[in-house]
């Protein structure tokens, strides 16, 4: 029988923007606040940098756009020289279409493998998981959970600081074997 | 007391998009109910197969068109584009309003797109399926169409990269690509809610698979949010360019009536138009059939309504400015064009599509006729009808006169004409009713935003 944290349940929204204040303020590392959908304002409550996922869209539609352009430039220019109608074959407006297409396909894909690279997803196992309730927290439940990786983790002063903010259904999260 | 009765505006809007006493777990309820319900309504039954049918007459047509070659389509000199680029560029317009509502309006902070997003983009995946149908069989030798592809081949040959055909091939490709990213990112956390309330082992496996672990936490939320805002941003001058794209098919040709400047902003404008014809005719029926009637409401369609008649206007300003200038420019071809669409021998197209593209959304200045389901109903279907005839006008009755007169002819659509686009409602269809059936329709985590309670400065604010 592991243990892998505590969580505790919280009514509202609000609720839970408070409590994660608190467990920012009390100098706790490895927490994390769930909810059924984004909270406004949770960021700067729970202490996060900003995401560094904008640096990776940016550097795949860089990519994307130097790739197309030169995809282009290259066929027309070195490898396959095609006279039509006697136009250039360094057209580099008509590569304006292509060159932004790819652009956006790559962004697109640096945006949503970006986002589950920092998401750590796909992942099926997490502790959170072993509890029942918190299957709730996709619908109208508001946790906080405290991983046991955190070096100010002690499960009893974890479940009363908890418990003291308001928490509900407070749970230390085991496996079944 | 007074203080009470004093209503926040973010109430009053959660009032008018979500009536009733509603909170998080009604709406999970009401949402998440549909594809959980052992019960398929009878409707579902009965519209799924129908739609089986005609995809049955979709996959005949297409195989013998195949084995056969486009010699079986109406397309004859001087008419090689018949309805198959019709029904490309229809069925790609229609994808339009999806993305226009998923991505546009999250921009712009339209809470009320929450209702309808999912619906939307899901039209738009299978609307975008049915377009690169046309082009995949109209080039004939279907195995071949990878040709399209920058890949180096045995030929030493490549794809001309000047040439707008293959634009539209990067355009189309990139955007269903992004279109379908956009649409399963908007449902990973709603999978989610499915596997956590599956009754049955199988059906939290596939979800949860699906689902890709999500938990819900703020860690997560944080890059999900960023990942969705960016990929909005990315959306909206990608589907601006798709159709503008699309236009310069015909744009960059010198057919007198295809070579005009006016054509990318007016094939826009006409893609939102007949789109949004589309999401109401569909979100008209499934708030009818699973009784929906409190999360899509009148409100949402009076807001559709109002967007139809922005863009039927603007359609209506194109097509006469198109006459306009056809007549300033003093070109005796381009005059010769447009005169022939309006009392030529197809004068017919050209008046239903002024019917049901210009004439038919005037209704909607009046609040009466936007909250008027029946009409509205029987107009969303008008206007995609208007909207296929706009792409007759354009392709059929431009090319069938051009210069010579000794080159003039008629067109004459076949049974495989017809029978390939009927087809095509079958395959939209087939996959929108799955859809139905075993995904939520509306964004439940997006749907509770309109909630005031989900914002955790309301009754903050001053």
């Amino acid at each position: 029988m592991n243990t892998y944290g505590v969580i505790a349940k919280f009514d509202t929204p609000l609720a839970l923007v408070h409590a994660a204040e608190k467990v920012r303020d009390a100098g706790f590392k490895d927490f994390d606040c769930h909810s059924p959908f984004p909270i406004h304002g949770m960021d700067d409550a729970m202490g996060l940098k900003r995401s560094k996922l904008g640096y990776v869209i940016g550097a795949m539609g860089l990519t994307g756009a130097l790739f197309g352009f030169g995809l282009q430039t290259w066929i027309h220019s070195i490898e396959y020289p095609m006279n039509i109608s006697g136009k250039p074959f360094f057209a580099y407006p008509a590569y304006a279409i292509i060159t932004f297409e790819l652009m956006v396909l790559f962004s697109a894909f640096g945006a949503v493998f970006g986002m589950m690279y920092f998401n750590s997803i796909p992942r099926f196992h997490h502790p959170v998981f072993y509890s029942d309730k918190f299957s709730r927290v996709t619908s109208d439940a508001f946790y906080v959970s405290i991983e046991i990786s955190d070096p100010k983790y002690n499960e009893e002063e974890v479940k009363s600081f908890l418990e003291k903010m308001g928490g509900t259904d407070i749970e230390v999260l085991k496996d079944e074997n | 007391m007074l203080e009470n009765k004093i209503k926040s505006k973010a109430e009053i809007r959660a009032e008018k998009l979500l009536p009733g006493n509603q909170n998080f777990t009604t709406i999970t309820d009401d949402i998440a109910g549909v594809p959980e319900s052992k019960k398929t309504p009878i409707q579902w039954w009965l519209l799924f197969g129908f739609a089986l049918s005609l995809l049955a007459i979709f996959a005949g047509s297409v195989g013998f068109l195949i084995w056969e070659g486009t010699g079986i389509w109406g397309i004859n000199n001087p008419v090689f584009w018949g309805w198959a680029i019709i029904n490309f560029v229809w069925w790609v317009g229609i994808g339009h309003a999806g993305t226009l509502i998923s991505a546009i309006l999250h921009l712009f902070r339209q809470n009320w797109r929450n209702a309808i997003n999912r619906f939307a983009e899901t039209m738009t995946l299978f609307a975008v399926i049915c377009a690169l149908v046309f082009p995949g069989i109209h080039v004939g030798r279907i195995w071949v169409a990878y040709w399209f592809l920058p890949i180096p081949n045995q030929m030493g040959m490549w794809p001309n990269m000047r040439s707008p055909l293959i634009w539209d091939f990067f355009a189309v490709f990139t955007y269903f690509t992004v279109s379908l990213l956009f649409w399963y990112t908007g449902l990973i956390p709603d999978l989610a809610t499915l596997r956590d309330r599956a009754k049955t082992n199988l059906k939290r496996k596939i979800y949860g698979f699906f689902a890709l672990g999500w938990r819900g936490g703020n860690r997560q939320w944080q890059h999900y949010e960023l990942a969705y805002l960016v990929l909005a941003g990315i959306s909206t001058p990608l589907v601006l360019s798709v159709h503008s794209v699309v236009s310069s098919d015909f744009a960059t040709s010198i057919i007198p009536g295809w070579h005009t400047t006016i054509f990318p902003p007016y094939f826009v404008a006409g893609a939102i138009y007949s789109g949004f014809g589309m999401v109401m005719t569909l979100s008209i029926i499934a708030r009818k059939v699973y009784n929906l009637g409190h999360i899509i409401t009148l409100e949402h369609l009076d807001k559709m309504a109002q967007i139809m008649l922005l863009t039927g206007c603007m359609v209506g300003y194109a097509y006469s400015m198109e006459f306009f200038v056809a007549w300033y420019s003093g070109n005796a071809y381009e005059s010769f064009a447009f005169v022939n669409r309006a009392l030529g021998p197809y004068w017919w197209g050209y008046w239903a599509m002024i019917f049901c593209n210009v004439v038919v959304p005037q209704f909607f200045w009046f609040e009466r006729y936007r909250r008027h389901i029946p009409f509205l109903f029987i107009t969303s279907i008008l206007v995609n009808i208007g909207m296929w005839f706009e792409r007759f006008v354009i392709v059929v009755i431009t090319l069938h006169r051009d210069f010579m007169p000794g080159a003039w002819a008629m067109y004459n659509p076949t049974i495989f004409d017809v029978s390939i686009y009927i087809g095509t409602f079958g395959l939209f269809f087939t996959g929108f009713l799955l859809f139905l059936r075993f995904l939520p329709m509306v964004s439940i985590a997006e749907a509770k935003l309109v909630l005031p309670e989900s914002n955790p400065h309301h009754g903050h604010e001053e």
